[in-house]
């Protein structure tokens, strides 16, 4: 018995004991069946071939480990950016259970959602007396000054019509007539996540501007002088709206940021649950429409919502998750441009500094090899930053990646020599990652917590940047946005290469003499 | 902060039922009558909790339950580590549920074993438009070819499977000839299906009586030589290692652990559990469904049990012991001998530091009343509890063999009544999962996930006790919660901004 009081042993420990080692094994010879070790050991050494890697890319049905979710989830974390604004999913609950526990695990947060819990009997006759009762219930329990509804697979398979219901609900007297519900029909089977943060962005600002389904006189556009900012699904979304806000306050704009729940996903521990806080307020996304401009961070999570704004008269501007110093650069050079507002020597500063760190460190990080994956827009700043770092971005990845994406990317590995032996993979999976790693390997993955099974199985270190991250703590609280975003990606690469270093060179007697106590 | 150990329980009776009529007042008028029948407050000598259960949750409260889906492909099937399990429809049920249960395994991932894996169709509109069968039954077949060693294959339906007519029955039967007989094995468990997890559970129970009991030829030979000491561990996932603290038990007292259903399972110890003489349920919310069919078709008896905490590990053992020989009888007598030096020990250090501490419970399966014994054991005392998708019968067994006088029961919690319960009661614990757990902490109200184990574990066992009062102590006695408020302001009471 190795288990103590003294010192309590838990799962890490526990099991490498002889007891239950021989235990484990006993299960698996007597009981379990097992492959022979050595046909085990045989299709391992195979997964890892040219072959397999044909076989692996030729899939055409099955999906594994897809770096992806979908729409609604994307849905709900735009809505959680509005003030006290409660997300209301239609259809069935459990898949609203899912993106609270999704979201609360990226986060370490708090996330309130409600469902309409439709159930079988609501699959034949529709959902509307799911809908009449649940806004009349969260309404009154929440006290929202806002719902936002977006629906799972199931209300979109069955075809119900969200306007239609909503408006009967307000008839019922489920919530008064003059409240807002802005929605948005968020179909699993149809993009991502992304493509439900741009659905339920799209449905919020429509419902302000374009007369509230019907309800109230559209909005006239007076043009000011405030520039829109949308920041598209973001992991790091704490961290990244405080530094644009940051930024925006040097230069002296005003602004609107849509969608800002940078402190719903960041509330203290005070005694006190927030359900709601912060948000950007309904008058301020009413108002938006006025403004001169809007810059979205992520052009694929902006692709409806863009025309739309566009066509009410203002200037669109969209970047693809801009990380480092040119991207940085030309988010900044384009607020100067658009607002006339000169980039102040405040913000230079910042720019020198993280080109300084740059200097410092790039020996390290020049001609590594690094495979990435993640949000098309994240992959496509990512591998920019790498470039101008000198180092390779050699695999790069995304599942809900298209065509175009892939032809953007190409250009960016045009753009640089470095770029000259990187490959794009859209709409691929990590199972196809895992084949990349093996025949083509590189020095680093890029990726969010689930690349932490190709990190084992091919040993590639893995760098945690992308969403979700559930295995590391409070990265989210950190922007990798802005100049002083780039030095937190920086430093976090830099980290893990130093590591490595030193991990491959601490054999006394060995390879210790390259354990250098200055790098 | 316990305040209710300095009442009486009539007092704390009409706390809780005047704490039951003030959070009605929140809801609508059809919505409190509904919600009432969910909520109560527990009289001793009654048969069962006098709450309703296992119905629909209604619309717009903030439920905490899940679908069938993850009753089945999350709960009951997932954890069979070698088969392959297709989440089968849009992408999202399989990415959410992706690794998050923590059943643990051993096998090489991808190779022969797949459990943190997720397998999607990842439908497009055009399966939902033309069907998805044909591309099931590619799947089927890209799965043969790039993992040759998986030992069969489940369809775990989502949603749209049955709202567009897809028949997964046919292409299973199909693929699974030309497979040579391979058990592949549609599940209807759409998430729309039922009120909850529950349902999914059921469906899964019966996929696995149809599907691999049915297919099994009566004539096979077992893969090992029967013994008179042959159970089956039934409804343990094996979460941070639960089964594994448990098995070791029972083959310490002599008996021979031919399945575990069905964390770190497999589908050999499926296909031999029929062979048992004892099957030992844990879970039984989730398994007592192929637990009744093994005992109607093969005449296996079933034996609930308890593994938290070491009274009711005691009690259990000796229950399981009983239904074998002297020989049994005495293994465990000897390991409950065995291992009171160390819960003495693990008594010793913890219960002066936990004792009379209060806690809420709101968990899924058999925890909301299995777990209440190992608190008792730590001399804390669980003061209302709750299950997200129990049935009655769960209730009859809290009431009967666990909760005290006055505790406060709520069936199906939302999210307001819990918040309001908890600033209420004020105890020193909540248990519950994911969803709760920042809620209850930016209270100021220490908490421990009691779906994952926070991450720790094992539980189950006389070697789990030690982890679950470590886990216990460090989270009460933590010294974060003195810091929540700010030495400059005046106390303040958990507050509910919301509905305010």
């Amino acid at each position: 018995m190795t288990q103590s009081a003294e010192h309590v042993l838990d799962h890490f420990e526990l099991f490498r004991g002889p007891e239950y080692q021989q235990m484990l094994a006993n299960k698996k010879k007597m009981f379990e069946n097992p492959r022979d070790p050595a046909e085990v050991e045989r299709i391992r050494e195979w997964a890892k071939t040219p072959e397999y890697r044909e076989k692996n890319f030729a899939r055409e049905a099955l999906t594994v480990n897809p770096a992806k979710a979908c729409q609604p989830l994307g849905a709900v974390f735009v809505a959680v950016g509005f003030e006290k604004t409660l997300p209301f999913v239609h259809g069935s609950q459990g898949c609203v259970a899912y993106y609270r526990s999704h979201l609360s695990r990226h986060f370490k947060e708090p996330s309130s959602c409600v469902s309409s819990s439709m159930t079988e009997d609501a699959a034949v006759f529709g959902g509307l007396n799911n809908m009449i009762d649940g806004l009349a219930n969260a309404y009154n329990m929440y006290k929202p000054k806002m719902i936002a509804v977006s629906t799972t697979c199931m209300a979109e398979v069955i075809g119900d019509d969200l306007n239609a219901f909503i408006k009967t609900s307000k008839e019922k007297g489920s919530v008064p007539a003059e409240y807002d519900v802005p929605f948005a029909h968020t179909p699993a089977f149809v993009g991502s996540h992304v493509t439900g943060y741009d659905n339920a962005m799209k449905g919020i600002l429509e419902h302000f501007w374009d007369g509230k389904a019907g309800t109230a006189p559209k909005l006239e556009r007076v043009p000011n002088e405030k520039i829109n900012f949308i920041g598209g699904f973001d992991g790091y979304t704490v961290g990244n709206i405080r530094e644009v806000k940051h930024i925006f306050e040097e230069m002296g704009i005003e602004y609107t940021i849509l969608g800002d729940n940078s402190n719903v996903f960041d509330t203290p521990t005070d005694g006190e649950f927030r359900m709601y806080d912060g948000g950007t307020t309904l008058e301020e996304a009413a108002n938006a429409v006025h403004a001169k401009a809007t810059i979205s961070m992520q052009h694929y999570c902006t692709e409806k919502t863009l025309p739309l704004i566009k066509n009410h008269g203002q200037e669109v501007v969209s970047f693809h998750h801009p990380v480092g110093v040119t991207g940085t650069d030309a988010f900044v050079m384009a607020l100067s441009r658009i607002t006339g507002k000169e980039i102040p020597e405040s913000i230079a500063l910042e720019r020198g500094r993280l080109v300084d760190a740059i200097a410092d460190s790039s020996a390290h990080i020049h001609g590594k090899k690094f495979a990435i994956y993640g949000d098309p827009d994240l992959c496509l700043g990512l591998a920019a930053f790498l470039l101008e770092l000198g180092a390779e971005p050699t695999h790069v990845l995304a599942t809900n990646g298209n065509k175009d994406w892939a032809e953007k990317v190409q250009a960016v590995f045009d753009s640089s020599p470095f770029g000259k032996n990187c490959h794009v993979y859209p709409g691929k999976d990590l199972w196809h990652m895992r084949s990349l790693l093996f025949t083509e390997p590189v020095d680093f993955l890029i990726g969010n917590t689930y690349g932490k099974y190709l990190e084992r199985d091919t040993g590639t270190p893995l760098i945690r940047i992308g969403f979700p991250i559930f295995d590391r703590h409070h990265k989210h609280r950190y922007p990798v946005w802005g100049y002083q975003g780039g030095l937190n990606v920086l430093v976090t690469i830099l980290d893990k290469i130093f590591d490595e270093i030193d991990r491959n060179t601490n054999v006394p007697a060995k390879s210790d003499y390259s354990f250098d106590i200055i790098r | 902060m316990s305040v209710i150990e300095k009442q009486s329980v009539a007092e704390i009776k009409a706390r809780n039922k005047e704490l039951i009529a003030e959070v009605l007042k929140v809801y609508p008028e059809k919505t409190a009558k509904r919600r009432a029948k969910h909520l109560n407050v527990h009289e001793n000598g009654k048969s069962d909790c006098g709450v309703k259960s296992n119905i629909k949750s209604i619309p717009g409260v903030m439920t905490i339950r899940g679908c069938a889906y993850a009753g089945s492909k999350g709960v009951v099937w997932g954890p069979i580590k070698d088969m392959i399990h297709i989440s089968h429809g849009p992408v999202g049920c399989g990415q959410y549920s992706w690794a998050a249960r923590r059943n643990y395994y051993i096998g090489t991932t991808g190779i022969d074993t797949f459990v943190t894996m997720q397998f999607t169709s990842d439908f497009q509109e055009k399966d939902i438009v033309f069907g998805g069968d044909k591309k099931l039954a590619k799947i089927m077949d890209e799965i043969q070819e790039l993992f040759p060693l998986n030992n069969g294959i489940t369809v775990q339906s989502e949603c749209p499977i049955g709202l567009i007519g897809d028949d997964i029955e046919a292409v299973s039967k199909v693929k699974s000839k030309e497979y040579d007989g391979k058990t592949i094995v549609p599940v209807r468990c759409e998430g729309f299906r039922g009120v909850s997890q529950s349902l999914g559970h059921h469906i899964a129970n019966d996929a696995i009586r149809d599907w691999v009991f049915d297919k099994l030829p009566a004539d096979a030979a077992p893969r090992f030589e029967p013994s008179d000491y042959d159970v089956a561990i039934i409804g343990d996932y094996n979460i941070g290692g639960d089964a594994w603290s448990s098995r070791i038990l029972l083959e310490e007292m002599g008996l021979r652990v031919i399945a575990q259903w069905s964390g770190d399972g497999s589908l050999a110890e499926l296909e031999a559990t029929p062979k048992a003489k004892l099957n030992v349920l844990h879970c039984y919310r989730s398994m007592n469904y192929i637990s009744r069919h093994m005992e109607e078709k093969y005449n296996i008896p079933w034996c609930e049990y308890n593994f938290f905490g070491p009274s009711k590990i005691a009690e259990s053992l000796r229950k399981i012991a009983s239904y074998f020989d002297d020989k049994i009888k005495e293994g465990a007598e000897r390991v409950i001998a065995k291992y009171q030096p160390l819960m003495d020990a693990v008594i010793a250090k913890y219960r002066p530091r936990l004792e009379g501490k209060t806690v809420m419970l709101f968990v899924g399966g058999l925890r909301p009343r299995h777990v209440i014994g190992a608190y008792e054991d730590l001399g804390m005392e669980v003061v209302g509890t709750g299950y997200e998708f129990g049935h009655n019968d769960d209730y009859q067994r809290t009431a009967q063999h666990y909760v005290k006088d006055g505790t406060l029961i709520y069936d199906d919690v939302t999210g307001y009544e819990f918040e309001k319960f908890v600033e209420k009661v004020q105890p020193d614990l909540v248990g519950s999962g994911i969803k709760e757990k920042y809620v209850f902490q930016k209270m100021g109200v220490p908490f421990r996930q009691m779906h994952s184990w926070d991450y720790s574990g094992p539980y189950h066992g006389y070697d789990g006790f030690a982890i679950f009062a470590r886990d216990m102590d460090m989270a009460i006695n933590s010294p974060v919660w003195k810091m929540a408020k700010a030495p400059w302001k005046q106390a303040p009471k958990p507050l509910l901004q919301a509905a305010e």
